[in-house]
C-alpha cells in the first residue's frame, strides 16, 4: 500500500494508458497464452519448476510498469479491464467500493484514479469484457510471487496436476 | 417526544399482524423454518410476506457497560424489523459487531450482524459467522468496510483478506454447503439471511446495478443502500436494476436518515465516504429556522418517495446520534401501516444456557469428590 501511496502521477499515466489500450492488450495477451500453451510439451518435459525463475523474471518486467503488477500469481487483468486489482487499496476483486469519489477517484488515495472504475472503463473496451461481471474468488497469498503465466497454461493443460486457489 | 409504538395504541391490530410469526406451539419456542427460508429469522418473513420492512443502525456504544447496548436499542423497540450490528463504522474503534450482537441475542432482537473485511482475515471471519449463529444471530451483512484512513486508528494495518463478494460467498458456502472456504465439513451450518450493501450514488453509476447482480450471484439476499439524498439519482439506478430484473431476487432497503443541520450536511460530504447530498438539500437545510426540524422534514419527503419506487421493499434508517427520532419518522412516514414490528422474540440459548446450569447444579457434590479423589492419588 506504501508503494502506490508514492508512486508517482506518471505512474498512474501508464496505467491508464494500459487501461486505454484494453483490446490491444487483449489480443497481446491471447497471443502470448497461445504461444505458451504450443511450449507446454517443453516446460512439461523439462519440468514446469524450472522455468519458473526466468518466466516470473519475465513476466514481472512486462507486467510492473505497464500495469503496476504485484506478482499476486493469480492474475485477473483479462477479468478487469487490463487495471490491476491488486493497486486498489482494498485489493478488490470484484468491483468498486462505495467509497469512490465523485471525481472517480480512490477514496483511500485521494488523487488516485480508482482502479475499478479504470476497470470498467477497460472491460467496455475488450472483446470478453463481460468477465468482469464474473464473482472472483479471495486471493490465495500463497501464490505470491510466482509466475501466473506459467500457472494459467499449466492448468489449461493439466487441471488436475496443480491446485489453483481453493474455493 | 416518543410515539408509543403501535401495538400499544391498538393492542388488537398489533397482535394480528405478528401474530404469524409465533410459533403456535408455544411463544417462547423458536420459529419453525418456512420452505425457501435461509433463516428462521423474523426480517426474512416479513420481506418475503412482502410487506415493507424497517430497519436501524444502533450507534455502537465506546463502552464495556451492557446498558449503553440495551438502552441504545429499547428506543427501537417495537418499530423496526432488524437492528444492524455495526463493525467500526468509518473504521472508528466501539464495541464490536459480534459483542453488541451477543448482547442483543441474549434480550432476544433480532440484529442484522455487520462484518466488514477491514480487520479480519477469513480465519477470523468464519469463527465469527459460526459463534453469531450459535447466539441467534438470523442476518449477517457482508461489507468491504471503510478505509483505515477514514478512522480514529489511521495507522491501522488495513486487512481486505476478503472482499464482500467473497465473504458473501464464504458465508453462502457455510449455510447451503455445510463447508468452511477450505472445504472443512461443518457439523452444523449457519442459517442466515444474507446481505450486502450498495451504493447507487458513487461512479461508475452504469457498473452499479452490475454490481448488484455479482452480489446477488455470491449470495445476497437483501440490500441496505448508502444514505440516500438524491432521489431522482436513486430513482434511475432502481429503474435499471428492475430491467435486469434484479429486484425479484433480492429485497432493496433504501438508506435514509435525519441530517442534524447544514453543517452536519457538509461535513458529512466531505468526511464520510461514498455520501452524495446534493446542493438543494444544504440550501434547503441552511434556509430553515429550525435546521434539525427541516433535516427531519427532508428525510420524512425522502422516504416517501423512495416508498413508491417499484423495487423498494423497505427502508434502512441510519439516524446517527438522532436514533431517538427514528420511532417518529417511522411513525410519521407511514410506512408500517399500522403493523407492529415484533419486539423481541425468545433465544433458545438462553433456556440451553438454564438447563444446563441446572444440570451442573444437580450434582456438583459428585464433581468434588472426584477432584479430591484425583488430588489424593498418590503421586508416581
Amino acid at each position: 500500500m506504501t508503494e502506490s501511496r508514492s508512486a508517482s502521477p506518471r505512474r498512474y499515466a501508464i496505467r491508464l494508458w494500459s487501461v486505454h489500450h484494453a483490446r490491444a492488450l487483449e489480443r497481446i495477451y491471447n497471443g502470448l497464452a497461445h504461444l505458451l500453451l504450443r511450449l507446454h510439451p517443453m516446460f512439461a518435459a523439462l519440468g514446469y519448476q524450472r522455468f519458473e525463475p526466468p518466466v516470473r523474471f519475465l513476466e514481472a518486467a512486462v507486467k510492473k510498469p505497464l500495469f503496476g503488477c504485484r506478482m499476486c500469481g493469480q492474475c485477473v487483468l483479462s477479468s478487469t479491464g487490463m487495471s490491476c486489482p491488486m493497486n486498489c487499496p482494498k485489493q478488490l476483486r470484484n468491483g468498486p467500493c462505495g467509497g469512490v469519489r465523485a471525481n472517480g477517484n480512490c477514496e483511500v488515495i485521494p488523487d488516485m484514479p480508482c482502479v475499478w472504475v479504470q476497470a470498467v472503463a477497460g472491460a467496455e473496451k475488450m472483446a470478453a469484457g463481460d468477465a468482469i461481471r464474473q464473482v472472483q474468488p479471495p486471493v490465495d497469498q500463497r501464490l505470491g510471487g510466482t509466475s501466473s503465466w506459467l500457472r494459467v497454461t499449466q492448468q489449461a493443460k493439466a487441471p488436475s496436476s496443480l491446485q489453483g486457489p481453493r474455493r | 417526544m416518543t410515539p408509543s409504538p403501535p401495538d400499544r395504541a391498538d393492542g388488537q391490530a398489533a397482535s394480528e399482524t405478528s401474530g404469524r410469526d409465533i410459533n403456535p406451539a408455544g411463544v417462547h419456542l423458536p420459529l419453525d423454518p418456512l420452505p425457501g427460508h435461509a433463516s428462521r429469522g423474523r426480517l426474512e418473513r416479513i420481506l418475503r410476506r412482502g410487506e415493507f420492512a424497517v430497519t436501524a443502525e444502533l450507534n455502537p456504544p465506546d463502552s464495556a457497560d451492557p446498558d449503553d447496548v440495551y438502552d441504545r436499542a429499547a428506543v427501537f423497540d417495537g418499530w423496526v424489523d432488524g437492528i444492524n450490528a455495526v463493525d467500526a463504522s468509518g473504521a472508528n474503534c466501539h464495541m464490536s459487531s459480534v459483542g453488541i450482537c451477543a448482547l442483543l441475542t441474549r434480550m432476544g432482537y433480532a440484529p442484522i450482524m455487520q462484518i466488514a473485511c477491514r480487520d479480519r482475515n477469513r480465519i477470523a471471519i468464519q469463527g465469527d459467522v459460526l459463534g453469531a449463529a450459535a447466539m441467534g444471530v438470523m442476518n449477517i451483512l457482508c461489507l468491504t468496510g471503510d478505509g483505515v484512513q477514514t478512522g480514529d486508528q489511521a495507522g491501522a494495518k488495513p486487512v481486505f483478506d476478503l472482499d464482500c463478494m467473497s465473504l458473501l460467498e464464504t458465508i453462502r458456502t457455510m449455510r447451503d454447503e455445510h463447508k468452511f472456504l477450505s472445504g472443512r465439513k461443518l457439523t452444523a451450518a449457519p442459517q442466515v439471511f444474507l446481505g450486502a450493501a450498495i451504493n447507487p450514488f458513487a461512479p461508475p453509476f452504469d457498473f452499479r446495478p452490475l454490481r448488484l447482480a455479482k452480489k446477488i450471484a455470491a449470495g445476497a439476499q437483501f440490500v441496505q443502500s448508502q444514505y440516500c439524498f438524491d432521489v431522482p439519482m436513486f430513482r434511475d439506478y432502481m429503474r435499471r436494476v428492475r430491467d435486469l430484473g434484479l429486484h425479484e431476487h433480492c429485497f432493496i432497503l433504501c438508506g435514509v436518515g435525519p441530517l442534524a443541520s447544514a453543517r452536519a450536511a457538509r461535513w458529512m460530504r466531505t468526511h464520510v465516504p461514498g455520501v452524495h447530498i446534493p446542493d438543494h438539500i444544504i440550501t434547503r437545510l441552511d434556509a430553515a429556522s429550525d435546521q434539525k426540524e427541516e433535516g427531519k422534514r427532508i428525510c420524512l419527503d425522502i422516504i416517501s418517495e423512495v416508498k413508491e419506487i417499484e423495487g423498494v421493499a423497505g427502508i434502512h434508517v441510519m439516524a446517527y446520534r438522532q436514533e431517538e427520532y427514528v420511532a417518529e419518522i417511522v411513525h410519521q412516514s407511514g410506512v408500517l401501516k399500522g403493523r407492529a414490528p415484533w419486539r423481541k422474540e425468545p433465544n433458545p440459548a438462553n433456556e440451553m444456557a438454564e438447563a444446563r446450569l441446572e444440570e451442573s447444579a444437580r450434582a456438583p457434590d459428585q464433581a468434588l469428590q472426584a477432584l479430591a479423589a484425583a488430588a489424593a492419588e498418590p503421586e508416581t
